[in-house]
């Protein structure tokens, strides 16, 4: 598989470490979740057979954390994002 | 038809013309007293003992392609018992003493190769561990042996012993464990199960549930509306896909675990190698393929292929231990999809949804599991409590802290 880095170009997958669902940018608040909230977060997953908005690390490499959306079926990558910038976009960041 | 010696010589000797398809190919009727969707090994498992054992007779299966299909089609055949959590070692060893019973009680030759499998052991600290887990095997009345290196050498003289990075130290064996012919168990339960009236029904996908007030009434399927006044869920691989159609978000993700077959070779493996830290193991076939694996690939698939670096890194593996095998080539790989729970272990559990039941993450477990988990569902299904030796695998788990993390390995699914 080839993620196409925003900054790098193609790179090749083996470079990146896989995290999961990029959901997971969107932590609860400690001060205010419930324990459901944490057992949700950490543990619930939607799991598509489709499209996946998922966080992959480029260790091998510059070691910016990408959103990479994947096709699950097919590992057709349809966009690659800075983290960061999604985060931000969120409101997750400064 | 019940198959024996006596039958196959017979048919040997007037040309093969009495034999019959070993399962009924019936239209589902409109309600059944349970469902089972999932034609695999485990959906299969447990309707035959849902008829066998816990007397239900109005039980369908319904599978979305053909029976061997899916995964039980699609792994390395291995048997074995040798945990050590509390949660899991009495499931497994139950599962292994059902293998060794198997043949007889379906009337069908599955294959069960009972050749021993063997972990090896590279370092102080692993010995250590090994030697714990290999007590906790015992205490739970499983078997294991504990090999030094001159024992290895003269079963596996093979191996490569001088590896600078992880010599062998050692082994842990369990001569109980071995290999059974994945799609005979397959085949083996569907005609079992079919012959006690067990609905049996292929190319039927299910594409919702009928769920009122909190119950669940039955299945939408390609063949139209199933009644069912339960319904239970076996399709592991799938199980995040089905469940959503409940509405329901599971623990669970799914991954693909690439396997191996290299051509076939004179008999050189007698028994089962793992090879942890490289993340290899490996048998021999009846026909003489070594059939191997490693990891997951380690992201979100439902690809049922797998990618070249896991094959790479799976290899590697393979010559670090076996550098007899370099010239082998590789005749056949392919990819299974896995429920990579969040633990690492698997769930049968009622859900909160009335009638509706649950069988998945087996992560890379599922096919030694087979009888076990048919049993212990069909269990769940007809008696509406847990199995003794699956009270451990509930959904409440992840909240209350009470995971089961037989390697150590914590939630991160990235750690699977």
């Amino acid at each position: 598989m080839i993620i196409n880095h925003p900054l790098l170009g193609p790179r090749d997958s083996a470079e990146f470490v896989y995290l999961g669902d990029a959901e997971l940018i969107d932590r609860p608040d400690p001060e205010t979740a419930s324990p459901e909230d944490w057992y949700e977060y950490g543990y619930l997953r939607d799991n598509p057979a489709g499209l996946h908005r998922e966080l992959w690390w480029h260790e091998g490499g510059d070691r910016s954390w990408l959103v990479v959306t994947r096709n699950t079926m097919t590992h057709e990558i349809t966009s690659v994002e800075i983290a960061r910038d999604v985060a931000r976009k969120m409101g997750r960041s400064s | 038809m019940r198959y024996s010696g006596l039958k196959v010589i017979k048919e040997a000797l007037t040309g093969h013309k009495g034999w019959t398809p070993a399962w009924r190919d019936p239209e589902p009727q409109p309600h059944y007293d349970i469902i089972i969707i999932g034609g695999g090994g485990h959906g299969l498992a447990t309707a035959h003992y849902l008829a066998s054992v816990y007397g239900q007779h109005k039980v369908a299966v319904i599978e979305k392609g053909w029976i061997g299909g899916g995964n039980v089609g699609r792994n390395t055949t291995i048997i074995r018992s040798n945990y050590m959590l509390d949660g899991n070692e009495p499931f497994y060893e139950f599962s292994l003493k059902l293998w060794e019973g198997l043949e007889q009680n379906i009337n069908y030759n599955a294959m069960v190769s009972q050749r021993g499998i063997m972990n090896l052991i590279h370092s102080d600290a692993q010995r250590d561990a090994f030697i714990r887990r290999g007590n906790a095997m015992m205490l739970n009345g499983a078997d294991a042996e504990y090999l030094d290196v001159a024992a290895i050498k003269r079963e596996y003289p093979f191996l490569n012993f001088d590896d600078a990075r992880f010599p062998i130290k050692g082994g842990l064996a369990q001569r109980r464990g071995g290999t059974v012919r994945h799609d005979a168990v397959a085949w083996g339960y569907a005609r079992a199960a079919d012959s006690k009236g067990v609905d049996i029904i292929q190319n039927c996908e299910v594409t919702g549930f009928r769920i009122e007030n909190g119950k669940c009434h039955g299945v939408e399927t390609s063949k139209g509306f199933i009644g069912a006044n339960k319904v239970g869920c076996a399709v592991a691989g799938n199980s995040g896909r089905l469940m959503s159609m409940a509405g329901m978000r599971l623990p669970i993700e799914s991954h693909v675990l690439q396997a191996f077959v290299s051509e076939g070779l004179k008999p050189v493996l007698p028994g089962v190698i793992t090879f942890g830290a490289g993340h290899f193991y490996v048998s021999q076939s009846d026909k003489g393929g070594l059939v191997f694996g490693g990891d997951i690939d380690g992201y979100n698939s439902y690809a049922q292929r797998g990618n070249l670096p896991v094959v790479e890194d799976v290899c590697e593996g393979g010559m670090a231990i076996m550098p007899m095998i370099g010239r082998a080539r590789l005749l056949r790989m392919w990819g299974g999809i896995m429920d990579m729970s969040m633990d690492g272990s698997p769930i049968i559990d009622r859900t909160d949804i009335e009638g509706l039941y649950f069988n998945g993450g087996w992560c890379y477990g599922g096919f030694k599991a087979t009888p076990a988990s048919g049993h212990v569902f069909a269990h769940l299904l007809a008696r509406d409590t847990p199995h003794e030796t699956a009270t451990a695998y509930r959904f409440d788990r992840f909240k209350t802290g009470h995971m089961i993390d037989e390697k150590g390995m914590g939630n991160q699914p990235n750690l699977h």
